[in-house]
């Protein structure tokens, strides 16, 4: 077993104390060595740990505290909202607007700043109460049911496991967790008090931020919490030492999926109408989220000519996207269609590409054969924009890009050093495998040889950049649109005289959750190469940038569409 | 590609599986090693549902790296194994039996010795009994490690033999190998499989003690009962065992039978139509005959110089007695319309006559024959046999032009 010499006494006269802990028998120094760790036997654990108040107080050097789940909640935001402000942000969103959001959603949810409803008793079902008023209790939730309500995705293996090793523990089946109140934190009806989550606090973060009209789309907000810059993955480390984590609070903040635009969007839809806010403070046309102002963003990091910008703006304007009351957010308002104002403009410009190129795989080749010729035989004035530089440009771009992308995910390392375990019985097993991970990252980590993990990339705005000062000509910025630009009547209009609709009719998005139903097969190469552009650049499914398309298409043809439709119904008769 | 944008932890660890076994199909262990690094942090997940837990692919991918990457050492490998043990108990026995095996392919015998011992005094509870697959392995494995040993100290003492020194510790030593291996060897052969080596290591201990009845029980066991899968070599080592205590003809025969029915181009098959020939039964002979002619079915054959003196001397012996040409025949009438192209072509005269004179000479008389005295091969080898002036080919060219009606007795 254990066969130091003490270093008091330098005997080896070992005892272990309730703790687990090696203490000297001649001496009585207690070491930090217990005996989990030192015992590699593999023998099976028959040894019952005794979990009550009086090993605690042996245990000194632990300070434990009594903390609530919206604690941990709270600091995490604090947490969130301070990488915000490092990254730019302005300091009100931390100390004001943010603030005042998370307590007024206390309130709501009566679980600060209020009085207790009468019969509801903060009954926190964990280790430090007395286990026999327990049983008084009707209706006790069974634990398995508590572990099955959280919506993170928990292995049901180790749920099972820590259901059967907690009612080993104590006959009343007292329910383990670090906060008081974990257990009935999972109980709560979610609907009817819109229950905290971790991808919740990033809605919290965005709400604050376009209150405040950051110019930060969520888009760049989620892209820097998975880049590390927010913090949001094992962010439960940072938790003060007296604010111990475990069991039923793993499922409460521990993450283990990259958080999803729809989710913390919809979400923050669903937290601004609980909390009763107004409407939001405006979105005008010099605000970074109108369309006008991310269309420069996005052309720009999408390498297209600046003159695209004017015919942004065109569509912008006609179909009247470019509105206050449009961008503005109303909560509670379920008539409008709410807006997210990155795949907004993203799509706007996808729209204005097919405007001018078509993009049915033949007419926008057969443009750029012509800009080809006339930037051979002129070399003076501007080039010509020709597409099919752009695209292979662009498109090289992209795929290196990409690789990188699928890369990093591959690589992504979701642990951290501070160990994770639902009970105490489970603890000795997972420190004894983390170690374990450690030696073999360590082993292998040498056989990878001079290859380092590369830094943490900078924070930055755009993850594309071209140069007007490259001279190999990969810039398309300047570029003029003259060759696919006639003038008709004072006013310049696309030579391209046809247009092809993403889908004749709208699906209902409250039945099918989207507008169109997106197949790569059905659609030509160039406008899926597109979608996948913007689709990497937002990091979210083609498909929903495909949505806003249908949408900004049906507003921008609605006259024609319905027509249609009357003519269709006129044949009939 | 992963365009995929829900990720998690399941997700990533998949792609970084994939991207592990692209590395090392292409052989980059650097690169398999860096994105291990990034997977094994899988151990810290519950795997249980899934049917090939991170446990079992950690231990078998890094196994692979470390077999090949250039910086890894036999120190690296074992403390990467011995951490591998700890890893899962239910795997537990396999580990340690394939660990043993890299260290037996590299040299470390004792270092094997060790941890097979140590492995056949493992248990824990329910599953010991539930690896006894395994555990029967490892203590046949140790057994062939203990008649290793016992071969080593055998030699050493009929070394010193000849100079006339006993050694009497050494010599105990070997009778205490020999009763080790002896018990773990019979044991495991007992058990319906493929066991070559296992086999012929006991028989070898038996014999060197005399004790033959055994070792004939144990080789017939092994060839004859037929809950062990059809095995060719069983029958060679009964053959060879019989062969070496002078068995009667009768058994030797019967065992070679079985592998002529099974492997009938075994190289033993030589030897058998020897014997067969020999044999004052005609059913023997006719057997010889089929023998030899199905040898030749396989294209191993084509050019083996005694095969074919074997069968130019049965059908010489038997077109000379003018008895049991139908045995010509009835071997010839399924093979007419393709041993001429396979054997008798004008290229291959042309080739057997250049490179090994002895080869077309057996086979022009075979090809005379059973093709006639007008056949290409045996024309063209007797015609260049005759220019040169070698005076077995003018034999050759009188014997088959006395013999042609044969030719087209057995063609018609």
């Amino acid at each position: 077993d254990f066969n130091e010499r003490c270093a008091q006494c330098s005997e080896v006269n070992w005892g272990l104390t309730d703790g687990g802990r090696y203490y000297c028998r001649s001496c009585h120094n207690v070491t930090e060595r217990t005996r989990e760790v030192v015992n590699t036997d593999f023998m099976t654990n028959s040894r019952v740990q005794r979990i009550s108040k009086s090993s605690r107080k042996q245990e000194k050097t632990d300070r434990v505290c009594e903390w609530y789940v919206c604690e941990g909640f709270q600091l995490i935001l604090k947490k969130q909202a301070e990488a915000l402000e490092a990254l730019g942000v302005c300091p009100q969103m931390k100390d004001e607007v943010l603030y005042n959001f998370w307590r007024c959603y206390l309130q709501k949810s009566k679980q600060a700043y209020c009085n207790r409803p009468a019969g509801e008793t903060v009954k926190a079902l964990s280790v430090r109460e007395s286990s026999t008023d327990v049983d008084s209790e009707p209706e006790r939730p069974s634990l398995l049911h508590l572990l099955s309500l959280s919506e993170s995705e928990g292995d049901l293996q180790t749920d099972c496991s820590f259901a059967s090793s907690v009612s080993k523990v104590s006959e009343s089946t007292s329910i383990y967790s670090g906060s008081v109140d974990g257990s009935l934190y999972l109980m709560k009806n979610q609907k009817e008090k819109l229950r905290m989550t971790m991808p919740m606090t990033l809605s919290f973060c965005y709400m604050a931020l376009l209150w405040l009209r950051e110019p930060i789309t969520l888009s760049e907000l989620l892209r820097f919490v998975i880049e590390g810059h927010i913090p949001y993955l094992n962010v439960f480390q940072h938790f003060p030492e007296k604010m111990k984590l475990c069991g039923l609070d793993l499922k409460i903040f521990c993450v283990e999926s990259w958080p999803v635009y729809e989710e913390v969007y919809n979400k923050m839809l669903e937290l601004a109408a609980f909390l009763d806010l107004p409407r939001f403070p405006d979105i005008t046309d010099s605000c970074f989220l109108h369309p006008d102002m991310l269309c420069i963003k996005y052309l720009m990091e999408a390498n297209l000519p600046d003159e695209l910008h004017n015919w942004t703006c065109r569509v912008v304007k006609k179909i009247g996207i470019g509105e206050v009351d449009f961008l503005t957010l109303v909560p509670g308002n379920k008539s409008t269609r709410k807006v997210k104002y990155d795949i907004l403009a993203a799509a706007v410009i996808v729209v204005v590409l097919k405007l001018l190129f078509l993009l049915d795989d033949h007419y926008e080749w057969l443009l750029s054969d012509f800009a080809e010729e006339r930037n051979k035989n002129n070399k003076e004035g501007g080039l010509y924009f020709e597409f099919k530089k752009w695209y292979e440009v662009v498109k090289h771009s992209l795929d290196v890009e990409q690789k990188k992308l699928d890369e990093e995910r591959a690589k992504y390392l979701w642990r951290c050093e501070k160990p994770l375990f639902y009970s105490v019985k489970n603890k000795s097993r997972v420190l004894k495998r983390r170690q374990m991970v450690v030696n073999l990252q360590n082993q292998f980590g040498k056989l990878s040889g001079s290859v380092r993990r590369a830094e943490k990339p900078n924070p930055s705005s755009f993850q594309l950049r071209w140069s007007e000062e490259n001279t190999d000509g990969s810039c398309f910025h300047g570029h003029s649109l003259k060759g696919i630009l006639q003038e008709k009547c004072g006013l310049l209009t696309a030579m391209n005289p046809d247009y092809w609709l993403c889908t004749v009719k709208l699906c209902n998005e409250k039945l099918c959750g989207h507008l169109a139903h997106y197949r790569e097969v059905d659609f030509p190469q160039s406008y899926h190469f597109v979608l996948r552009l913007f689709s990497f650049l937002l990091r979210i499914q083609p498909s929903y940038i495909h949505d806003e398309v249908c949408m900004i298409e049906h507003k921008l043809f609605n006259k024609k569409l319905y027509k249609k439709l009357k003519y269709n119904t006129v044949l009939r008769k | 590609s992963s365009h995929e944008h829900k990720v998690n932890f399941k997700k990533s660890k998949e792609a970084c599986l994939s991207y592990i076994q692209d590395a090392m199909l292409q052989k980059q262990w650097k690169r398999a090693a860096e994105y291990l690094t990034f997977y094994v942090e899988s151990l810290e997940k519950d795997y249980s549902r899934e049917p090939i837990s991170p446990s079992e692919m950690i231990w078998r991918i890094g196994t692979e790296i470390l077999c090949h990457h250039s910086h890894s050492s036999m120190k690296e490998f074992n403390c990467f194994i011995e951490q591998m043990k700890t890893l899962g108990v239910k795997r537990y026995l396999k580990v340690c039996l394939e660990h043993v095996f890299h260290l037996l392919c590299n040299g470390q015998i004792d270092e094997a010795y060790q941890n097979l011992s140590l492995a056949e005094s493992w248990r824990f509870g329910e599953q010991t009994a539930l690896q006894d697959k395994e555990m029967k392995l490892i203590q046949a494995y140790r057994g062939l490690l203990d008649y290793y040993s016992w071969s080593k100290q055998k030699n050493v003492l009929l070394e010193r033999g000849l100079d006339g020194f006993a050694d009497l510790s050494v010599e105990q030593e070997m009778h205490s190998c020999f009763r080790k291996a002896a018990v773990n060897l019979k044991e495991i052969i007992k058990i319906p499989g493929v066991w070559d080596l296992f086999v012929k290591c006991y028989v070898d201990l038996l014999e060197f003690y005399g004790d033959h009845n055994e070792a004939r029980q144990v080789l017939n066991e092994y060839a004859y009962n037929s809950k062990f899968p059809a095995n060719p070599n069983a029958h060679v080592y009964l053959y060879q065992f019989l062969k070496r205590q002078g068995e009667s003809k009768k058994s030797v025969i019967s065992a070679l039978k079985i592998l002529h029915d099974i492997v009938p181009s075994h190289e033993l098959m030589i030897d058998f139509n020897t014997m067969l020939q020999k044999s004052k039964k005609r059913k023997k002979r006719r057997l010889g005959l089929e023998v030899i002619f199905a040898a030749l079915d396989y294209a191993g054959w084509k050019e083996n110089v005694k095969a074919w003196s074997c069968l130019a001397r049965q059908v010489k012996q038997i077109v000379i007695s003018e008895k049991h040409l139908d045995w010509i025949k009835q071997e010839w009438n399924s093979r007419k319309d393709w041993w001429p192209a396979f054997h008798f072509s004008r290229y291959l005269a042309k080739r057997n006559w250049q490179e090994n004179k002895s080869l077309s000479y057996e086979k022009a008389l075979v090809a005379g024959i059973l093709l006639g005295k007008d056949g290409k091969y045996f024309k063209y080898v007797s015609h260049q046999g005759c220019k040169a002036q070698v005076k077995r080919f003018r034999i050759l060219k009188k014997f088959v032009n006395r013999h042609n009606p044969v030719y087209l007795r057995i063609s018609g």
